[in-house]
């Protein structure tokens, strides 16, 4: 079995899919003989042509609005964002036509589509290219919000996310497209686009996260042992639908949650989190709930891009806060 | 010097103001038959526009924005279409619509606020695969380019026709729509509806190009200007466009100058930004009149015709009406269940939570 990338996998799946259903197209900018600016359809264009893997021109509204009317036919097209900065132009397709095409329509016209964009920080890029922005996404009704945070899943949800009959934002967290390579099998598996994985079992304190921020709540989640404390990791993966049951499981187990995301802390997925814990399970709760989360800050310039992201140390003061509050 | 391009914009005519010939007409109007089935289809929508108006202004419709003036390009251009084609359309679309299928109930539907309105069929009886009314202005536009790469992709003869007011085409939407139509010549019309006003702004403001259709100029395709007013001409740039983008040579843009005779919509007043003068030198120009002068020159219309007609449409138009103030009310939580292909929670409980509150706005025994 091939060491894969989660770039790769992206593009293993990408594969998969066309090869497999005729009606699965790519569209976006640079994504035919360039491969894509990260290469996550590199091979495409020679494999399935240009027919169905199309350089669109320079235009991230049109590329919006090409989907939907693509998946109005049947096909089910996968458009690439360059960057999830980038997407901004199509925000009016996304969210005003592609959320809302199958309600207005009573069923009638349905948009099995596929928004892919790399997102997030900590690569040194330039200004408008390391936004999280998956909260403003899962705040619509209508849309699918998915994060995949390893090779695996990355393989797995975004088959998942291209058979879908319902609108799918995908973001990759590109920090990690190369940074490690797992053991990814071939075989067409999806994963269920609505529950959360739990990565490390633990009895003291639920740690929920979220793309690249996954590999530094493990890495707390290791130091904390050292501590004496069990920290159980939960990988949402897919923000919307919120796999909330699993959290809650954990949290009646643990009796704390500390939730980590790399998107600034307020009006964030963890606030929706903390509310729906706090509504449901506040009496399992033995201390308040914590948020590790980036700054209410625009990303700065790389120069001071570090202070930004968050450490695994952030991540262990954050739980030892949640620590010591308890009753 | 030398021209890397050259490019002119012809205008279509066909009848002048009066219903005169200006020139030969094109070999499918000797069908008479069909220009006055054309000319039965505009009375019968523009009879439907003025009863919407009333329907809202006593209340029992909502917002409407009327198509008065615009009726040969509507009926034009859906006449033109094969029911196999998709029209995606804007919200001044009602005669296009309705030539497609999609009912005067369902734009009552549409209007009077519930999502039926958008669940309609094709003639023969299938599923429309036609586009909903489209608020957002100028967001059909690269919707119609992605069904016509669809149907380019798929190696059909199927054309995506879509259609937007002259405000609409300073947006991005469409000029990258025209543009991507073009660089994949895509088989797809894109018609504007240049009535002269968005809402309180006019044309002359509206862009510095002489025409609209010089537009199609950059994006690479054929753009042409027909008399909006004059369905001769509107379908018969239509046939054009069909038949060009059938034979794979791509798209076309057609510019169909007309005049907006209404208010924008009902929520608008136009006694606030334009002059009766103009309003009423516009009068002379509008479509039904000049359809029905050609008509009756020709020798196949009267008043004894004229007058089986208007009660002809008046009845039907109220039939249509009683099936709307009729039509069952979709149940509150109908809101919920379409979304997603299936019911994903929150909404499977907030589902549940919706019903317990209409009871209780409606009186009804609440379960909480």
């Amino acid at each position: 079995m091939a060491k894969v990338a989660l770039i790769e996998a992206v593009n293993m799946a990408l594969h998969h899919e066309m090869a497999r259903d005729e009606n699965v197209v790519c569209l976006g900018e640079d994504i035919g003989t360039n491969g894509g600016v990260f290469r996550a359809t590199v091979g495409l264009k020679e494999e399935f042509g240009f027919k169905r893997v199309m350089d669109t021109p320079l235009a991230e509204g049109l590329i919006g609005g090409l989907t939907v009317g693509m998946a109005s036919q049947g096909l089910r097209p996968v458009a690439e964002f360059q960057f999830q900065g980038f997407i901004f132009p199509a925000m009016e397709q996304i969210i005003c036509q592609a959320a809302r095409m199958r309600n207005r329509t009573r069923g009638r016209i349905t948009l099995p589509l596929v928004y892919r964009a790399p997102f997030g920080g900590g690569i040194h890029a330039p200004e408008h290219h390391s936004e999280s922005v998956e909260a403003i996404f899962a705040h619509v009704p209508g849309l699918r919000v998915v994060i995949p945070s390893s090779p695996a899943r990355a393989y797995g949800l975004l088959l998942a996310a291209i058979r879908s009959n319902d609108p799918v934002l995908f973001f990759e967290p590109k920090r990690i497209y190369r940074t490690v390579k797992h053991e990814v099998e071939d075989n067409g598996q999806a994963l269920p686009l609505d529950v959360a994985f739990i990565l490390r079992e633990g009895t003291d304190i639920t740690l929920v996260s979220w793309g690249a921020s996954v590999n530094e709540t493990l890495i707390a989640a290791d130091r904390l042992a050292e501590q004496g404390i069990k920290a159980e990791v939960i990988d949402l993966a897919t923000i919307k639908p919120l796999d909330i049951d699993t959290i809650l499981n954990s949290v009646r187990k643990t009796g704390r949650l500390c939730i980590v995301h790399e998107a600034c802390r307020s009006f964030g997925v963890g606030a929706e989190i903390a509310a729906q814990v706090a509504e449901k399970a506040l009496w399992d709760l033995k201390a308040p709930i914590g948020r590790v989360g980036g700054f209410d800050t625009t990303m700065p310039y790389y120069k001071n891009e570090n202070y930004y992201m968050i450490q695994p140390e952030d991540i262990i003061e954050g739980v030892q806060k949640v620590m010591e509050c308890s009753a | 010097m030398t021209f890397t391009s050259k490019s002119t914009i012809t205008q279509l005519q066909y009848l002048d103001e009066e219903g005169n010939v200006v020139q030969p007409l094109p070999a499918w109007a000797d069908n008479l038959d069909l220009l006055v089935e054309f000319y039965r289809h505009m009375v019968l929508v523009r009879t439907y526009d003025k009863k919407a108006i009333a329907l809202q202004r006593t209340g029992q419709m909502g917002t409407y924005p009327s198509h008065l003036g615009a009726e040969a390009i509507g009926i034009g251009v859906g006449a033109a279409m094969d029911v196999e084609d998709v029209y995606v359309p804007y919200y001044r679309d009602m005669p296009t619509m309705y030539m497609r299928g999609a009912t005067m109930v369902h734009n009552m539907l549409y209007w009077g606020g519930t999502e039926q309105g958008s669940y309609f069929h094709r003639p023969d009886g299938k599923l429309s695969e036609d586009f909903p009314i489209c608020v957002p202005i100028a967001t059909q536009c690269t919707h119609a380019t992605g069904v016509a790469s669809a149907f380019k992709l798929r190696g059909e003869k199927r054309v995506a026709v879509t259609a937007i007011g002259d405000g609409g085409t300073s947006k991005g939407d469409f000029l990258e729509a025209i543009n991507c139509a073009g660089a994949w010549q895509l088989p797809c019309i894109f018609v504007i509806n240049n009535n002269q006003w968005a809402i309180s702004v006019p044309r002359a403001i509206q862009c510095g190009a002489p025409t609209l259709a010089q537009k199609a100029i950059g994006a690479g395709i054929p753009g042409v200007q027909v008399d909006g007013n004059d369905i001769i001409a509107v379908y018969d740039a239509m046939l054009t466009a069909l038949n060009r983008a059938r034979a794979g040579k791509g798209a076309t843009l057609i510019e169909a100058v007309s005049y907006r005779l209404s208010d924008h919509t009902t929520a608008d007043d136009a006694t606030r930004y334009r002059g009766s003068e103009e309003v009423n030198a516009a009068w002379k120009r509008e479509p039904v009149k000049r359809l029905r002068n050609y008509l009756h020159n020709a020798g196949v219309w009267n008043e004894d015709k004229e007058q089986a007609l208007q009660a002809e449409c008046n009845a039907k138009v109220e039939e249509a009406v009683q099936q709307y103030l009729n039509h069952p009310k979709e149940p509150p939580e109908s809101m919920m269940d379409h979304h997603f292909e299936q019911l994903v929670e929150p909404l499977a409980s907030q589902r549940e939570e919706l019903i317990k509150k209409a009871m209780r706005m409606e009186g009804g025994q609440s379960h909480g």
